[in-house]
Formats: structure tokens, sequence, C-alpha cells
């Protein structure tokens, strides 16, 4: 049996993509929603110190028609879809660290329009980490990797984070940690399975 | 052998790794360890034995998981005994000769603490002393509480750890690669966090190699006069022919360790990755060696969960304003629970250059150690200076050092023999530098020497319940000139005299000084300077104020304590500070038509902050506030809204256009309170919250500030809220209507179920509804009255609900 092995990533976060936080902020460029932008990029660049991404491979079966990993069936089709044809998974949990959320907590009660923009500014900082993580597997893998999918996502249970969680031993590593309601804190935060082939 | 007895003249060894050794003997992925204590005893009692064999004289048990979020307590009440057992066999059947001890081995809950996550302090507490008092039965020699990464979840398990035994408590954090833990910690605040709450020594453990935990284990040392121990990973993990190899092979390992002893560490072992060939090889390497001794420290240091500060070096200043006294609008906030008015005035002290707060919420109208509690657990979220925590009342003072997150300062003790019994046991429990005030049953004496005195017994009275001279800040206090011409001249003959005889920090309540004089602030600063030129370590003042911050940074820079004038030149160029206006937008691009309209308009529409206050406030001097409000405000907002729902104007602005109103409106406020009327809200009685289980607040926090904004009167209870509690507050108010929002599906239940109950017992209040995972179909199914998709949906409604009163 392979030895289940969680490595950590080197979390150097890719510089931030202003149309991505404006996509997220749901807004249009404007003078005062560009500033405020502005503003805000420059206050968080202290509050992403504790980023952080673990993972780790495991070997993928399939059967009945459901993907089986680290002998454990996980009845999901659409998870099956996703890494049909894959021989081996990627388990992987990532973070922004808390700094974010106590950024995004200050301006909520101070000024939520800030808070509104740190926000978008988060969404846009752990997908830019995920596509970091995924882009250097895929280079050091030197195979293709499929879509991050998340639980949650169609019929993969949100309960899945459980088993997740207890895989990649996220608290410890990284100090992400799973509420009781299967809410992730800090909240900019992403597990996945991601298919290689 | 007692373990603190043998550690005082002896290098101690610890064990090795746990998981990696279990995995290698079959633990499958996600498979909880802890259950291999009953399961297969043989094979723990190995790993044990085996760390003992290599020469460690604590093996901690395997119960790092065994907490009653992951087992049941009568699952715990077997794995805990097994786990202690398997320990004691292999420390009967070791080979080794040296002398052996168990530890009960405390990991973290694996979850966030609220705010930011869903674990309520109280409840880590008692998940600990579950755990704590089954090992404690079981017979352990001591307790190891290790690789917490937060530092409040450190305190719950240290609390828990106290309350529950009397054994020898060793506390271990896992730093993050920047040096702190993932919540902010740098070592030095935990070595004055862990110390203060009594932990018999400190380390540092997990995280990253021995190399890199090398200078966290030397910081720890200097800020402590606890032993210090150290168990790093082998490095860092990475799979090699489908096996996990760390990348620090146990020689070098050991010869890294090695120097950490050589700079003070008196224990050592490993974590991840370590086996007991690591084990044996830092025997080799360390075992003859004898610990450096532990020098005393004198730093007198206060902590908020990221930073800390000490006294006595540079002056220390601590922000006033949040004080009720003789100030009627703080007044009115505390009784209308406006704890966002008191995060404000924390925030611009912040700015001004404050380095501690001072928080007192004492008034007659409110719950004052409920009020504390709250405010200390609001402030602590999301300020990162130390708070002085300042009330009379020994029992909220109790509730508030207890959910503290840091090492706080206590204001205050004098030299009553009352104030001491029951000021310095909860110094002495939860930590803590305590100011003590110079005056007893006698009152204040006149005299310098009768102040110093007084501190000399209260020093020794502290001494008496174990608390350290660096522990006390002394107050010699300030009294009016006015009253006494000598007056100041005492006080600072107190401040020299106290630092110089008793080698202890002084701290003033500066303005004092100038009770009953005109242009007090000409007086304060004069005798500021004079107190700091005298040795005064730190003074509660107003630092909004430019004279007493001019006397401060003048005086840095020319007492030499003020590295090349930084300080000062960085605070001369923003002198008179510059208005806090963000966003001045350039003229393109508009997408609310600006012409027409007064000036208050364009700054609600454009969203700036500063100039709607400034004009709401000429404004008032000619118009009454209703019209203010009714004629200004609400139009300017309402138009704003328009472009919303129009989709010309996008949220951000909408909000921003939401703030500059609500500064608007905090003139108009002030405006009232000085006539001794009240705000008029509009009929309407809001209470919102984000459900149970439910920790984001944004949209919530979104939808309030709108409906304030439309005059409503709104009761905000925060996120994570029970069902139960919302019901008593829409009661309690005579609510019309209770806005909820929820973001996971994981939640709606919880939504659900408060709908129902509000309906049951409220039939005639409204239940709006809205969040990420809702549509109109599924709140119509949950029973709400209304889904609102976005914030102007919620105000809508509620204007509507307003109408049909109104016509009633």
């Amino acid at each position: 049996m392979t030895q289940h092995a969680i490595e950590l990533f080197d979390a150097s976060l890719p510089p931030v993509d202003r149309g991505e936080v404006l996509r997220y902020l749901r807004a249009r460029e404007s003078g005062e929603v560009d500033a405020l932008i502005e503003d805000c990029l420059a206050e968080c660049e202290g509050a992403l110190t504790g980023a952080g991404v673990c993972y780790c491979r495991a070997e993928l079966r399939f059967e009945n028609g459901f993907a089986v990993i680290f002998g454990q069936t996980i009845e999901s089709h659409d998870l099956a879809r996703a890494l049909a044809g894959c021989r081996e998974v990627l388990l992987l949990g990532a973070t922004v660290g808390v700094g974010m959320d106590r950024l995004i907590a200050k301006y909520s009660r101070l000024c939520p329009s800030r808070a509104l923009c740190l926000d978008a500014i988060g969404d846009e900082r752990i997908e830019a980490l995920c596509d970091a993580f995924c882009a250097q597997m895929q280079q050091k893998t030197g195979s293709t990797l499929g879509m991050r999918f998340s639980p949650g996502y169609g019929d993969l249970p949100l309960s899945y984070q459980r088993e997740l969680f207890a895989i990649l031993d996220c608290p410890r590593k990284i100090g992400l940690t799973l509420g009781e309601s299967l809410l992730m804190s800090p909240s900019k935060s992403v597990t996945a399975l991601v298919g290689i082939s | 052998m007692h373990i603190l007895e043998f550690m005082k003249e002896h290098l101690v060894l610890l064990d090795g790794g746990m998981g990696t050794l279990l995995q290698a003997k079959g633990l499958a992925a996600g498979e909880l360890p802890e259950r291999w204590n009953l399961a297969y005893p043989e094979r723990i009692t190995e790993v044990h034995r085996a760390y003992f064999d290599a020469g460690s004289h604590i093996v901690s048990t395997n119960t790092f998981g065994a907490n009653t979020l992951h087992y049941t307590s009568a699952e715990l009440e077997e794995i805990i005994p097994a786990a202690v057992e398997n320990a004691r066999r292999a420390q009967r059947e070791t080979v080794g000769t040296q002398p052996t001890f168990v530890a009960l081995d405390i990991g973290p809950t694996g979850r966030l603490l609220s705010p930011f996550g869903d674990l309520d302090f109280e409840d880590a507490v008692s998940i600990f002393a579950t755990t704590v008092e089954i090992g404690v039965r079981a017979g352990v020699d001591l307790i190891l509480i290790e690789t917490m990464n937060d530092s409040y979840e450190t305190k719950a398990a240290l609390l828990a750890a106290k309350e529950h035994s009397t054994l020898p408590v060793f506390v271990s954090n896992a730093y993050g690669e920047d040096g702190k833990l993932m919540t902010g910690a740098t070592p030095s605040v935990m070595a004055a966090m862990l110390e203060g709450l009594g932990a018999d020594a400190i380390g540092v453990n997990c995280s990253r190699g021995p190399a890199a935990l090398l200078p966290i284990a030397t910081e720890l040392v200097a800020r402590t006069s606890r032993p210090i121990f150290l168990k790093p990973n082998a490095g860092l993990p990475h799979i090699e022919n489908g096996r996990t190899v760390y990348d620090v092979s146990p020689e070098a390992f050991a010869e890294c360790v090695k120097l950490a002893v050589g700079n003070g560490v008196r224990a050592v072992g490993g974590c991840c990755g370590t086996t007991p060939e690591y084990i044996r090889a830092l025997s080799q390497a360390v075992g003859a060696m004898t610990p450096l001794p532990i020098e005393k420290k004198s730093e007198s240091v206060v902590t908020s969960y990221a930073s800390s500060v000490s006294f006595g070096k540079t002056p220390v200043l601590i922000g006033e304003r949040i004080n009720p006294t003789g100030k009627k609008r703080f007044r009115q906030a505390l009784i209308e629970h406006d704890i966002d008015y008191v995060l404000r005035e924390a925030f611009r002290q912040e700015t001004n250059g404050a380095h501690v707060l001072d928080v007192n919420v004492g008034t007659p109208e409110v719950d004052e150690a409920s009020l504390l509690c709250e405010i200390t657990r609001e402030l602590q979220a999301v300020c990162a200076l130390p708070l002085q925590l300042d009330t009379a009342d020994p029992v909220a003072m109790e509730r508030a050092l207890r959910v503290y997150n840091g090492k706080a300062l206590i204001n205050s003790v004098n030299g009553k023999k009352e104030s001491m019994e029951q000021i310095f046991p909860l110094a002495k429990k939860y930590g803590g530098v305590v100011v003590a005030l110079t005056l007893d049953e006698n009152g204040i004496p006149e005299t310098a020497q009768g102040r110093v005195e007084i501190a000399r017994r209260i020093l020794e009275a502290a001494a008496e319940y174990g608390i350290d001279k660096k522990d006390l800040l002394f107050d010699p206090l300030t009294l009016t000139v006015s009253a006494d011409a000598n007056a100041a001249r005492v006080t600072l003959e107190a401040v020299e005299r106290i630092r110089n005889e008793l080698g202890c920090n002084t701290s003033l309540g500066v303005s004092n000084v100038s009770f009953g004089l005109p242009r007090r602030e000409m007086l304060n600063s004069t005798f500021f300077s004079m107190a700091l030129e005298r040795g005064l370590s730190a003074a509660i003042l107003n630092p909004d104020s430019q004279d007493m911050m001019r006397a401060y940074y003048a005086f840095c820079a020319l007492s030499g304590s003020d590295a090349q004038c930084a300080s000062y030149i960085a605070f001369a160029e923003k002198c008179p500070m510059p208005s806090n206006t963000t966003a001045v937008a350039t003229e393109s691009k508009e997408a609310v038509p600006t012409d027409g309209g007064s000036e208050l308009q364009n700054a609600i529409r454009k969203g700036r902050c500063e100039s709607a206050k400034k004009e709401a406030k000429r404004l008032l001097e000619s118009v009454s506030p209703t019209d203010l409000i009714a004629h200004w405000i609400v139009p300017a907002l309402d138009a704003v809204g328009k472009g919303f729902e129009e989709k010309r104007v996008y949220l951000p602005q909408l909000l921003m256009s939401a703030e500059a109103a609500k500064a608007a409106f905090e003139e108009v406020k002030c405006a009232l309170l000085k006539d001794g009327s009240h705000a008029k809200a509009r009929g309407l009685s809001v209470v919102i919250a984000t459900v149970k289980g439910d920790i984001h607040d944004i949209g919530k926090n979104i939808v309030r500030l709108l409906l304030e904004n439309y005059g409503f009167e709104v009761l905000d209870l925060g996120k994570d809220v029970e069902p139960a509690r919302i019901l008593d507050a829409a009661r309690e108010r005579s609510a019309s209507l209770v806005c909820l929002s929820a973001l996971m599906t994981t939640t709606l239940p919880a939504m659900e179920e408060t709908v129902r109950l509000l309906h049951d017992a409220l039939p005639q209040c409204k239940v709006a509804v809205g969040g990420a995972v809702l549509n109109g179909e599924y709140a119509h199914r949950m029973g709400a009255d209304f889904y609102s998709a976005d914030a102007m949906g919620a105000v809508r409604y509620a204007e509507s609900l307003s109408g049909t009163e109104r016509g009633k």
C-alpha cells in the first residue's frame, strides 16, 4: 500500500488580478470603485501571511461507477465523471489565512463597502492560490490536472468535507478548520479533489 | 521524583513523532489514531518503549485528539486510561535506566474559536477540561499541551489544565513560516501570555525543521523565566518511491537541536517525522550537557493576540476615549448597545498613535460585567492593540480577564486591603500587569513620601500572591494644581522615587492636573513632558489631542528613544492630521447624476464620508435634525438606491453612499442629544441576525446599514444566533420585522426553525430572509413572509410594512 503523505506547497501568491476582483465585486470600473480597490489592496498586504496549501496524492480506482480513494468508495456520479480516465487523484486544502477574515470583520463594522471589497479580494486570492498550486503540480507531475471538484458540487455531499479534513489533517497542516455546520474557517479557503491524467 | 525537580538540574529528553510511526504500522488515512490505544495496545506500547529505550525522560500519551469533539465521553473514559496504561507499561518494561515520566498529551480541537470559527471559548475550556479530568484520574505525571496554532485556544487548554489539576503543565505552540502562530501571535506574545497564565514550561513544536525553530526557541528563552522546550519536525515531508521521507537526518537534527541547548533550551525532543533513532542521536549529542541556568527576566509586558507592548523603554500611550465619564454621546452609545460606535473610538485612537486602549464601560444603565466582556471580545477580534481593562467591579474584571486573548493591563488595585484581596488573585490566575494606585484606607497621601510607602506595601502584598514587581505599574495619582499649587510637584517626585527606589514602572492619568482651569491642553502637555523627563513609563491620555501627541513625539526625539527621529518626522509630516477622506473620484463615468441638489446630497451620492459629515454639521445650524433627514439625506440615498435597483449603480457604490449618509446621521444624532431629545425612528422596529451555525455576516451588515439609513430602528443580534434568542429579542422589542440571513445549505434548517418559532409565538411579526443559498421558492417553502435577493429589497419591504402600520 502506498503510504499517505501530506505535503505542503510553498504558497507564494501571484500578483492580484484587478479584473477578477471587479468580477467578484460584481461592479464595473469607476473612479470610486477603483480607488476603493486600491485602498483595500494596500491594506491587505500584511494580512495574507497565513496562506497555505496542503495536499496528498492517492491512487484512484473505480468500482461500480464510483471513485475509490484510500479504500473508500465515494458515492457521487458527478465526482466519478470529473475524475474519469484518471489513475491518480490530488486531494488539496488551501487557505489565505485568518488575517483576511479579521480585516473583513473589522470593516464590516466600520465601513461595509470596504468589507465587500476585501471579501472580493479574498475570493480572488484563494482562487489565485489554487491556480498557482495546480500550475506547479502540473509541471511537477508532467501530467494534466482536471478541474477542482469540491464537496458540495453536484451530488458530492458537503459532508465529504469531514473525510477530506481527516485525510489531509488541515487544522494542523495549514490552520484550516471545519465547523459544526461544515463551514470552513478561515472563510477564504478551498478543499478539492483534482484528477491527474 | 517530581518532573519540575528533576528539570532544575537536568536536561530533559522528550519523545518524538507518533503519527508517522503508527502509519508505518498500518494506520489508515483519516483513521483516528487514539482508537489504537484499545485496538492495538501492544503497538502503542512498543512506540513508547522505543522512545524510553532511546533515552527519553518523558513520553506523551497517544491522546492528541482525544477530546469530546471526536469521541463520546464514554469512549474517552476507555481510550484515555488505556493510553496512559500503554505508556506506563512501556515505562515498566524499558531497558533505559534514566528517570522516566508520562505526560498526558493534548492537541488542538481542530476547530477555530469564535468569532472567526464557531467554537465558543468556554466550550473549548470544557472540552479540554473533560480530557484533563479523565487523564488526571488515570494517573499521569504532567500535562503536555502541544501543537497549538492559536493563542486563544492555547489559553482555553491551559486554563482547563490549571482548573482541573495540580500537575505541571507544559505548553507548546506551532509557529508558521513567518515566525507567528496562525492567528498572529509572536513568540514574545506567547511567552508573556503563557507565563502569566502559569504554564510550567513553554515550548515550540511541529511547524518545521530544527533550524527554522531555533530562533523561536531562543527568543522564548530571552522572554520568560520559565524553562523552554523544543520539539521540531524532521524537516519537510516528501514522497520518495511511495514512502514519506523527511529531509533532515537524525544526526543533522541532533546537531541543530544541540545549538538550542547551548542557547538555554532545557528540554528537547522531536515531532512529525522523528523516530526513536532521532531521540537516540539527540541523546548522544546533548545527553552529557548541563542546561544553562535560567535568568530571571524583569521586562514588564502586556499583549493582545498579536502584539506586545513593554514598559520602561519608550513611554507607552494608553488611549482613554473608551470611557463614558463626561461623554454624553459615548454613554448614549453604551445604553443603545451601539458596539460599532465603541469600535470606531478604538480605531481612531489606534490611527492616532495609542499603544494600549483603556476600556471602561461602567454606567448605571448597563450590566457592566456583560458589556465589558462583550466589548473585550469585539475589540480583540478586530483591533491588535493590547487592552487595559478598567472597572471597579471585580466580577466584571474576572469575566473580562477570562475572555481576554492576551496578557491585559488590569486597572486597578490600590493600597486598601479589600482591593488587593479582590484583584491580586485574579492577576495571579489570568496573568496581567496591574495598575496600582498609591492610595489606601486613609485616602491619597499629600506627600510623595506617603505615596511611595503605599507603593512599597502594595509591592510586598503582591509578592505574597506570587506576583512579581514587573507585573505592577504604579500610578502615584495626578491631582489638580487649581486646588493645590504643589499637587503636580508631589506627583512628579513620586514618579521619580518609585522608579529609582523601587525599580518599578509608573503610569499617570495626565489630564487631571488642569481640572478647573482654562485652556487645559497647555497645562496637560507641559505636565506630561515634565513627567516623562522624571521617568514616567506610561500615560493615560487622549491620543486625538494634538498637544499631547506633540509633547510625546518631541520628548521621544529629544530623549534619544527615537532612532533617527523617525517617529517624530513621520508625525510632523502629517501634523495637523489630514482628514480621513477616501476615494477621491474622477469625474468621468458618472453613474449617479450629481447636478443639482446640495453639497450634502452630492457628498452622499459620491460616498464621501468626511464632506457629508461636515455639510451635515453646517446645515444643522439652520435646519432642524428631522428636516435634514427627510429633505436632504433620505432623498439623496433614495436616488442612489433607485440607481442600484435599475442596475446603474453597483453595490460598492451603494454602500459608500450609505456610509456617507451614516456619517451625516451621526451629526444628526449629536444635535439631537444636545437638544435632549431622541432620534425618532420610523415606527417600525426591526431585529436582524445571521442564523445559528453561520458565522459570515457581510450580507447581514449591509442590510442593517441600509435599514438604519432609511431611519428604521434596528437591533443587530450578530451571527451564529440561537433561534430562541432571536425570538426573545423580537418579543422584547415588539419587532414588526425580523430579518434572517444564511450562507450555507447546512444552516437552512436553523433558519427554518427560527421562522417557525417566530411565527408560532409572534404571528404579527413578519420574517424576511436572504442569503447566498436561498431563493424565493425555498424561502416560501420554509414559511418566510418575504425573500429579498438584495439589500434594497429588504429596505423596500420594511418601507411597505411601515406604510401599512401608519395606515392603521
